[in-house]
């Protein structure tokens, strides 16, 4: 049992280091919830691949550097640290990818990877529906088989980043006839510039458009954009939902990182505060030392499964403990922030007042939806209590 | 990096837990609480011929230690088994007085000959007081020898006040009588008794780890029998979602408490802060590391417990609440744990300290 690197793990961190040494902006860029700010995310993208650090796990042919898990878990601590900008590629890098590695042809691997790498490509998720949500299965936009390819109708809704992405992957319904309602899915990608496609913004609880209603009207998709076997969407979505990106979902150099900025900002209104602030003090001081303590648990938690990976091992419904975990780690610790901040708290991200709490108040609304998408707590929570702790099943 | 349990861990793991099992703890656990030792000692002697007392001794006395991964693997399954007696504290107090004989004086060297070898095979189930503990030696009545910290001196005290009983039955507290005998004095001997609480607290959430463990298989098992509404309760969402945080608490203190182990084996000046992947979240510099570490793992076991603990007695309706139903020896068990050898608040504080 020991955290030691060896000396490529250790090189390949002091290089990562360098490179973002090097090449962070030296300014926070604006939201990537804007028009403004996706571009500079595109570009940014675009930097991180001329330098082959914007997808490091892929093999070389793809753009990445083949990096083991360990080294990715020291990637994203380095990138974190540096403090650089948010990953407006992450639907498709974390998403995306991993499932065209396991179910994609050597073609769609060769013809969507690369330009996913560079940023050319940005990917929106086309999941949830008006009426199907934790129940996806549930799910009643439909693909119907035409010469060549597929017809899509029906409508997508909380599709992040579809609002500026430029493309997007979900499941629809193949075969209405199917005998349950997961069988007869199909994984399928399409343009959202594609005719038959309308993209409506929907603005998150701080009005930027971080996601989108699709509206889909015979949309044309050729054979070559679906993933897998027809009819199999559900099982191929499923797949790659509990492994490796159940680690890789949300990387913890975002928490230390964000565990490090949150005790420096303590100290700071420690010592503006005095000792004054006496009982108050000691209660934020417990709140930032839990904080502390989450983001070293689930460090080394990813650590442990790294190494479990690593070994030959594999990850299983534990990725529902991490999801529900790191959710509510990053809603704790933005809260301690704020309240830190005092009244200074409830300015926004947009205000430049020089006490305005900036990425604090941005990093707020963005964990707020953590435990909500990407399957809600709710249902990570049955999970646990049904596959670890062996309940029965219930009604929801 | 290999952040995981080799095979002989687990197995050994698996040992100990397994003739834990076969141990009837809670018959030794209600007698101890009446003040009657022998069951108690007769599972300290299953420890023994296991391996696991001379895991926090040093091998030049006859231990195989320190092996701090071993001893939580084993401290986790006497947790889950609530075994009674004072296991944190013989750890403690085999690491204070092994610190304090290595580059110590004939006499540090004596008292280390005198007791160690004694403590490894099981003979000696010592107890110790110091500070960082309070001001109580944890089953003073049972133990061979009661040692006390008071600043620089380390007393072997010359016996204890009235026996106080804990919220945990297995528990019984009592102050140690001043003077006695002095068996060391000076800087050492401090350092060595913060040396020793550290390991105290680590060796405590380990005890709280395997509590939890227990108290969330146990109730997980009891609601998949029992049936309300026509149904078995664990079927319900609301049962579920509770016994679900309770499980994630745990599952995420575990691996602090083994990054706890690997800073403590990496020695006093070095952390696995410096030496993990991130430089860490708790870096706090390399001379704090393993203590930081040790307390977060503190925090995070002990909160976690509680918490599975007040899930069990929930879940549990009013038989969790019954003294004779034996989930309430882990149940009371979790509470004491959790402010024994630092508080919740005093290990946050630890967590920060620059």
């Amino acid at each position: 049992m020991d955290l030691d690197l060896t000396e490529r793990q250790s090189a390949f961190r002091a290089e990562a280091r360098r490179w973002l040494a090097a090449h962070t902006p030296t300014s926070p860029l604006p939201s990537l919830e804007t028009a403004e700010g996706f571009a500079a995310h595109r570009a940014w993208e675009r930097a991180l691949a001329a330098g082959r650090w914007s997808a490091v796990t892929w093999p070389e042919e793809y753009g990445g550097r083949g990096a083991s898990v360990i080294e990715w878990l020291l990637f994203e601590e380095e990138y974190y640290a540096a403090g650089a900008p948010g990953r407006v590629s992450q639907n498709g890098v974390s998403l995306l990818a991993p499932t065209l590695f396991e179910h994609g042809s050597a073609e769609q691997r060769a013809r969507i990877l690369p330009p996913m790498a560079r940023g050319e490509t940005i990917w929106a998720q086309a999941w949830s529906e008006p009426e199907s949500g934790s129940d996806l299965a549930s799910l009643r936009s439909t693909a119907r088989r035409t010469d060549g390819g597929w017809r899509l109708s029906g409508q997508k809704t909380w599709s992040s980043r579809a609002a500026f992405a430029d493309r997007a992957f979900g499941l629809f319904r193949s075969d209405p006839a199917a005998d349950a309602p997961h069988r007869g899915l199909t994984y399928l990608m399409f343009a959202l510039d594609a005719p038959g496609v309308t993209v409506r913004p929907i603005g998150r609880l701080d009005g930027k458009p971080a996601f989108a209603e699709l509206f889909l009207d015979e949309v044309f998709v050729p054979d070559e954009d679906v993933i897998g076997e027809p009819g199999q969407g559900w099982r191929i979505a499923m797949s790659t939902a509990g492994n490796e990106r159940g680690l890789t979902l949300r990387s913890p150099g975002r928490f230390t990182a964000a565990a490090r900025r949150l005790v420096a900002l303590w100290r700071e209104r420690a010592d503006e505060a005095g000792s004054a602030a006496g009982i108050e003090a000691a209660a934020l001081r417990d709140r930032v030392a839990d904080a502390v303590i989450g983001a070293r648990a689930y460090e080394l938690f990813a650590c442990a499964g790294a190494s479990r990976l690593a070994a030959g091992g594999s990850l299983g419904a534990e990725s529902s403990l991490n999801k529900v975990f790191w959710s509510e780690l990053d809603i704790a610790l933005h809260e301690t922030a704020l309240d830190l901040l005092g009244p200074h708290g409830e300015l926004s991200d947009a205000a430049d007042d020089r006490d305005a709490p900036g990425p604090w108040s941005d990093g707020y609304t963005f964990a707020l939806a953590g435990p909500v998408y990407a399957g809600t707590n709710e249902i990570q929570r049955d999970i646990i209590a049904e596959r670890l702790l062996g309940l029965p099943k219930g009604r929801r | 990096m290999r952040f995981m349990l080799d095979q002989a861990q687990t197995d050994f793991g698996r040992t100990v837990d397994r003739m834990l099992g076969g141990a009837d703890t809670p018959h030794a656990i209600r007698a101890w609480g009446r003040g009657e030792h022998a069951p108690g000692r007769a599972v300290w002697g299953r420890l023994a011929d296991a391996g696991v007392t001379g895991l926090a001794v040093p091998q030049a006395y006859e231990g195989v230690g320190p092996l701090p991964v071993e001893l939580s693997v084993a401290y986790v399954a006497a947790g889950r088994h609530a075994v009674p007696g004072p296991l944190a504290e013989t750890a403690a107090a085999a690491v204070l007085l092994g610190a304090l004989a290595e580059g110590g004086t004939a006499r540090s060297g004596q008292v280390a000959k005198d007791w160690l070898p004694r403590i490894a095979d099981g003979r000696a189930l010592v107890t110790l007081a110091a500070a960082d503990g309070g001001p109580y030696a944890l089953d003073a009545d049972a133990a061979d020898a009661v040692f006390a910290v008071a600043g620089e001196e380390l007393w072997l005290a010359p016996g204890h006040g009235p026996v106080q009983p804990s919220f945990d039955p297995a528990r019984r507290l009592a102050r140690p009588l001043p003077g006695g005998e002095l068996l060391a004095r000076g800087p050492a001997v401090a350092a060595a008794a913060a040396r020793a609480a550290d390991w105290a607290a680590f060796a405590t959430a380990a005890l709280s780890l395997g509590a939890g463990l227990a108290l969330v298989e146990r109730t997980a098992t009891y609601v998949g029998q029992r049936t309300q509404f026509g149904r078995p309760i664990g079927s319900f969402q609301a049962v579920k979602h509770r016994l679900a945080d309770a499980l994630i608490g745990l599952e995420f203190a575990r691996p602090l408490l083994y990054g706890a182990a690997v800073a403590l084996a990496s020695g006093p000046a070095d952390g696995a802060l410096a030496s993990g992947p991130a430089g860490g979240a708790l870096a706090s510099g390399s001379t704090g590391g393993a203590r930081a570490e040790v307390a977060a793992a503190k925090v995070a076991t002990g909160e976690a417990a509680y918490t599975a603990a007040r899930t069990a007695l929930q879940l549990h309706g009013a038989l969790g609440y019954t003294d004779e139903y034996d989930l309430s020896l882990w149940i009371r068990k979790a509470r004491a744990l959790r402010s024994a050898w630092g508080s919740p608040s005093v290990c946050r504080a630890r967590v920060l300290a620059p």
